[in-house]
């Protein structure tokens, strides 16, 4: 039982971090306490028995946190505070309670319909094991690796892997293009900038 | 950005090379400890990035000039599909039909590996192409006035 | 205690979307589309947890059937291990997109954008 208090700890810890990240006038703050919760992130991941989460979520937060604070360092925030409106207040409150009580609702198991799984009681341990109990049982005979999570990605699921490297290329490709000195148009009208 | 003091540069000139070798390391281990093509990118991008912060974005596009970052990424995508390709000697998409090996060494898993590979250079150079494109795009409107 | 584990995650999701909602910073937009992708992946890697669970690799001398009686869910880690990385693609492509916007119009406040567009 300690594991879950250490989870519930470093959760809040987020939630503050996430907190501090949305609501702090100063944005070089703003995105350290962004890179906290990442952090935690990472930690818990490690507590949860996923190792091959908490490496690579260091990495990514480490990468985020250049591309962020490079970002702003050499750029002037302009921006205002945004004046208090009482009617968008109520209605993120409202909406938020809602999301939070349907929330409830599906962890309690009163939802109709699929459920989410108590904590500590995966679907894989229950009645009804299905795909990823089969997985674990023989990956070591289907695919000869020792990682069942890269079995699993590039094996029996790599089309997943296919799309989501297409994904990437997407994304990178849209910043390539975002991020091109001169646009075509003005390179043809003014040949020599 | 100009780059950062000589005691910065020197230790990222010792640094560095290390960093990169260490992702490559665990990109070709994915399938045995935690890790994979991933996070072995992911390491040799911080590799590039603190060269990249250290000396200055002009420097690093003299050594790994972004188009050349555009072919790497391109042909890190093309290995993967090849991987997948290859697969159809066997009867299909992704058939993953190299011997097994045994559990536990180095070479086993048999498409595992190369797929590792492939995807660790795809996400490596696409992350280290888009990072020299936000940094040299930051200067331009400096240099513009 | 799990139900408070679930119930804090959720709330996490909603400060993400509170930021991509209310705020109008681009970088607090960025920062709460990765703090939502934060929630998201807890979430999945919570689902999958099996009490006093190992990680699904395998140790040397052991099978597979011997693994799969105390291991925690691997289908959930191998999804979020692609998402993280997906995150990470679109955090830059975002932050291309703000790094250009501010090029053109001096500011991150999405209003004055709004107002200069004229």
């Amino acid at each position: 039982m300690t594991i879950d208090l250490f989870i519930l700890l470093l959760i809040g810890f987020m939630l503050a971090a996430g907190l501090i990240a949305v609501e702090t006038s100063d944005l070089l703050s703003a995105v350290i306490a962004v890179g906290a919760a990442g952090f935690a992130l990472s930690v818990i991941d490690l507590l949860l028995g996923a190792p091959d989460l908490a490496f690579p979520q260091v990495l990514v937060e480490i990468i985020t946190l250049v591309l962020l604070i490079r970002m702003i360092m050499t750029r002037r925030d302009t921006s205002r505070q945004t004046p208090r409106d009482t009617l968008r207040t109520a209605v993120v409150l409202l909406g938020g309670g809602v999301f939070l009580v349907a929330a409830f609702l599906a962890v309690v198991g009163l939802g109709a319909g699929a459920t989410v799984p108590a904590f500590g009681e995966p679907l894989l341990a229950g009645g009804h094991p299905g795909v990823s109990a089969a997985y674990l049982w023989q990956f070591d005979k289907d695919t000869g690796v020792a990682n069942c999570v890269m079995g699993i990605l590039l094996d029996y699921r790599a089309y997943d892997t296919l799309g989501e490297a297409t994904v990437i290329f997407v994304a990178i490709m849209g910043g390539y293009v975002v991020l091109r000195k001169v646009g075509r148009k003005r390179q043809a009208q003014e040949p020599s900038p | 950005m100009k780059g950062m003091t000589s005691i910065v540069r020197d230790v990222t000139r010792l640094v560095a090379g290390v960093v990169m070798v260490y992702g490559v390391y665990v990109s070709c281990t994915g399938h045995l400890t935690p890790g994979g093509g991933f996070a072995g990118g992911v390491i040799i991008m911080a590799g590039v990035v603190m060269l990249v912060l250290a000396f200055g974005g002009e420097r690093a596009n003299e050594l790994l000039a972004e188009s050349r970052c555009h072919v790497l990424d391109g042909s890190g995508a093309l290995a993967f599909a090849l991987v997948a390709l290859l697969g159809f000697f066997a009867g299909g998409f992704f058939v993953n039909f190299l011997p097994r090996g045994r559990v536990h060494q180095l070479v086993s898993g048999g498409m595992i590996l190369p797929a590792n590979l492939a995807i660790s250079l795809k996400v490596a150079a696409g992350l280290i192409g888009i990072f020299l494109a936000l940094v040299l795009a930051t200067r331009q409107p400096s240099s513009q006035e | 205690m799990g139900i408070a584990i679930y119930m804090l995650t959720f709330l996490l999701l909603l400060i993400g979307v509170y930021a991509l909602v209310a705020k109008k910073n681009l970088v607090r937009i960025i920062m709460g589309i990765a703090i939502l992708e934060y929630a998201v992946n807890l979430l999945l890697v919570l689902v999958g947890y099996r009490r006093d669970g190992t990680p699904p690799i395998l140790p040397r001398g052991q099978t597979a059937a011997e693994l799969a009686a105390r291991a925690v869910d691997p289908l959930p880690q191998a999804l979020v291990l692609t998402s993280i990385v997906i995150g990470l693609s679109v955090t830059a492509l975002a932050v291309a997109l703000a790094v250009r916007l501010y090029d053109k119009y001096g500011t991150f406040d999405m209003n004055d954008i709004r107002n200069l567009r004229g």
